[in-house]
């Protein structure tokens, strides 16, 4: 008996090695790191979400302004408007929620499209998310001359919903249904058609191209809840969908057959799952512009804590998702001082040096 | 070793498919068969290259005869008499983008499906896994800061591409390299390529919104890849290049092929895998950097390239991917320069602004229409 199938399912274990009577060497290692892990991965969730908390309070205390957070707990606890710093916390309020939500968003999504996907480079991304809302944008501006955020917001959504519903439809042609290599090809073909689309018309009018490189860095200042708000329902409806398919995300790991064979239903699940994640990144995307790292990075960042058990990546992913979100938001408030450094680009300068750290020093067994 | 064993470590999925069949004469048809289809169609990959290389010559906004053509090279040549004006337009346009865009659509071509078929991962090509990144970030980088253009930023890409190659070579390697799933150190490379080329994007982006928007501009023709600065001293570095790449790739393509069935296979049968794989690394890297110094980061080309020659021939095949690649940059960079100005009143859009929308509708057309279970 090898030690995959050991670790893969206790019950199994146990029948195997009850006639034998004795345990050999390698299965019995594997499963103390097993039992470890499991006992460690609360304690692990635990501090993950620790983290998450100090990055939202830092996220209200620090930026051109400091703010002790005394003051902080005080603005939040009984806020009083002739107090200057009470509202520069309250200013603060809107971006923290949006960093929590985007970030938690993009976290989910990415584990559970690498799930879908089976493939560890698959990002929410390939599902044409971003391709499609930053097209949909680039659209807005150019031939309806949309400036604001919340012009923005309509467009982007929808554009995202469109190139991943094409991209799905696309993939589940043909005799078997949505395969993960027709999906991650048919997403990453469709995101090349529309960024060519999109340079297309960034080429030729310069206009363009000056405000959409500015919403294109993705970031989570200047959203008020007026833009915030509409996207709730479809983030609440994407995460519970999301949350709730850590298990179909595990027979999936196993292969198309085997999960066909252990019952379950390959291309309903899959489509549930793809449901979810376009509902989460799209709004996510449509809130706070393309943020590509952290749905790709997070998940693998975060299985070095927990191992292949999607049960665990997804909650671990949508604590560790917004903390990073989160810590960027506040470093790139004061690397540059006078002007900021967007979210979207500090997350990735900071995310990477820590991604390729976990990537060097894991086992490369994490795939 | 008998030749029918050999054969059936050589291509596993084939011989499984004879063991259940269990009928000698058709599958001997079928197999003969399908050679000659993998055979007769990347020959007419070439003849679509060859097509395509001429009308961009001949054709165009500028029409050249074929008598004129050899008349002009051959005053070219021999120093005679030139024709005025045809001479110019095709001795230092004409030819010179022809060539260029030849070129790097063959080296983009094979970068990407040495890259797909070594790492196993049909996304695995050097514009995911930072390579093109590296050279996008140093050359906006030399262009925003530093103010610079036309060769200084092609030697800037072409230094940023082979810096990021090396450091996330460095990344992967050391450590467990003797993992239990066999292509621990492949996976480790595309990750930290992946994880580099978030950071590098991130800094590209920063960089353009900090830009002056005329320099950003400019900027963003570069990112998209462009044969308008084609001239012959890229060739001058471009071809020699590629006459050391080339003849490297094709001796590592059987190797590659052994390599495919895991690195512990491939030690059986003699393949020295470290090796292997360090060259295979390098030739694609030298490849992508080459390419992408000359023409800027054509975008998509080595991505489509590997995934289209595979539905064309029928079976991965590294000629049929680079000439894939040719056709595909060449097609586009016709489309791009002589029919997209008569629809965009007169923007001459960069070459890669059109591959992937050239490109991109074959690919989903093939996966569309493929039956085949592997599609």
């Amino acid at each position: 008996m090898t030690s995959t199938t050991a670790a893969s399912s206790g019950k199994r274990e146990r029948t195997v090695t009850a006639p034998n009577g004795t345990e050999t060497g390698p299965q019995l290692y594997v499963r103390a790191e097993v039992r470890a892990r499991k006992g460690k991965q609360p304690a692990w969730l635990l501090a993950a979400v620790v983290v998450l908390a100090i990055a939202c309070g830092a996220s209200l205390a620090v930026g051109a302004r400091a703010i002790p957070l005394e003051t902080v707990w005080d603005a939040l606890a009984h806020f009083d408007p002739a107090d200057g710093n009470h509202a520069v916390v309250h200013a603060r309020i809107p971006r923290t929620v949006l960093g929590l939500l985007a970030g938690g968003a993009l976290g989910l999504a990415g584990a559970a499209m690498q799930g879908v996907a089976r493939n560890p480079l698959a990002d929410p991304g390939i599902m044409g998310v971003n391709a499609g809302a930053a097209l949909a944008v680039v659209g807005g501006i150019y031939l309806f001359g949309i400036t604001g955020l919340t012009g923005y917001i309509w467009f982007a959504f929808l554009g995202a919903a469109v190139a991943a519903t094409v991209v799905y439809l696309l993939a589940s042609t043909g005799r078997d249904g949505a395969t993960p290599v027709k999906l991650a090809l048919a997403g990453a073909a469709l995101n090349a058609g529309l960024y060519s689309l999109m340079n297309v018309v960034l080429v030729s009018s310069q206009d363009t191209l000056d405000r959409f490189r500015f919403w294109q860095v993705g970031s989570v200042a200047g959203r008020d809840w007026s833009v915030i708000l509409p996207g709730l329902p479809f983030l609440a409806a994407g995460a519970l969908l999301v949350l709730c398919s850590g298990r179909v995300l595990n027979t999936l790991a196993l292969g198309d057959d085997l999960a066909r064979g252990l019952g379950q239903r390959v291309g309903l699940s899959r489509g549930i799952v793809a449901l979810g994640v376009v509902l989460l990144c799209g709004s996510a995307t449509a809130l706070a512009g393309p943020i590509a790292f952290l749905g790709l990075v997070i998940p693998h960042a975060v299985r070095f804590f927990t191992g292949p058990d999607y049960r665990w990546i997804l909650p671990f992913s949508l604590a560790l998702a917004p903390a990073l979100l989160l810590g960027a938001d506040v470093v790139g408030r004061v690397a540059l001082p006078p002007g900021e450094v967007p979210a979207g680009i500090m997350t990735a300068i900071i995310g990477a040096p820590v991604f390729v750290w976990l990537v060097r020093r894991g086992k490369g067994a994490s795939l | 070793m008998s030749r029918t064993v050999e054969r059936a470590i050589v291509e596993p999925e084939r011989t499984v498919g004879a063991l259940k069949t269990a009928k000698k004469g058709p599958q001997l048809y079928v197999r003969a068969e399908r050679a000659a289809k993998g055979f007769n169609r990347t020959w007419l990959l070439a003849a679509a290259v060859v097509i395509l290389f001429v009308a961009s010559i001949l054709l165009g906004s500028y029409t050249v005869t074929v008598p004129d053509f050899f008349t002009i090279v051959w005053a070219h040549l021999t120093g005679g008499e030139k024709i005025p004006g045809a001479s110019f337009i095709v001795m230092e346009n004409k030819l010179p983008r022809a060539i260029v865009g030849l070129l790097t659509g063959l080296a983009f071509g094979l970068s990407g499906a040495l890259f797909q078929t070594m790492l196993r991962n049909p996304l695995a090509s050097p514009d995911v896994i930072g390579i093109s990144h590296g050279a996008s970030a140093s050359a906006v980088v030399a262009i925003v800061v530093f103010g610079a253009s036309g060769a200084t930023v092609s030697a800037a890409a072409l230094l940023g591409a082979l810096a990021v190659a090396l450091l996330i070579y460095l990344i992967s390697r050391g450590g467990n390299l003797r993992g239990s799933r066999g292509n621990a150190a492949g996976n480790r490379l595309v990750l930290a390529g992946v994880g580099i080329a978030a950071a590098l994007g991130a800094v590209v982006n920063f960089l353009m919104t900090r830009a002056d928007i005329r320099t950003a501009a400019e900027a963003l023709i570069w990112l998209n890849g462009s044969l308008n600065p084609a001239t012959w001293e890229r060739i001058g570095t471009l071809l020699p290049a590629l006459c050391v790449l080339l003849p490297l790739a094709a001796g590592l393509a059987k190797p590659l092929r052994l390599l495919e069935l895991g690195d512990d296979t491939a030690a059986g049968l003699g393949v020295r895998v470290g090796a292997v794989r360090l060259g295979l690394v390098l030739t694609a890297v030298a490849l992508a950097a080459v390419a992408t110094a000359a023409a800027g980061p054509v975008s998509f080309v080595a991505f489509l390239a590997g995934p289209i020659a595979r539905r064309v021939t029928g079976k991965p095949s590294l000629p049929a991917s680079a000439l894939t690649g040719a056709v595909i940059v060449l097609a586009a960079d016709y489309f791009a320069y002589n029919l997209a100005p008569l629809l965009l009143d007169g923007t001459v859009l960069p070459v890669g602004v059109v591959t992937g929308a050239l490109g991109a509708p074959f690919l989903l057309w093939l996966l569309a229409t493929s039956n085949r279970k592997d599609a």
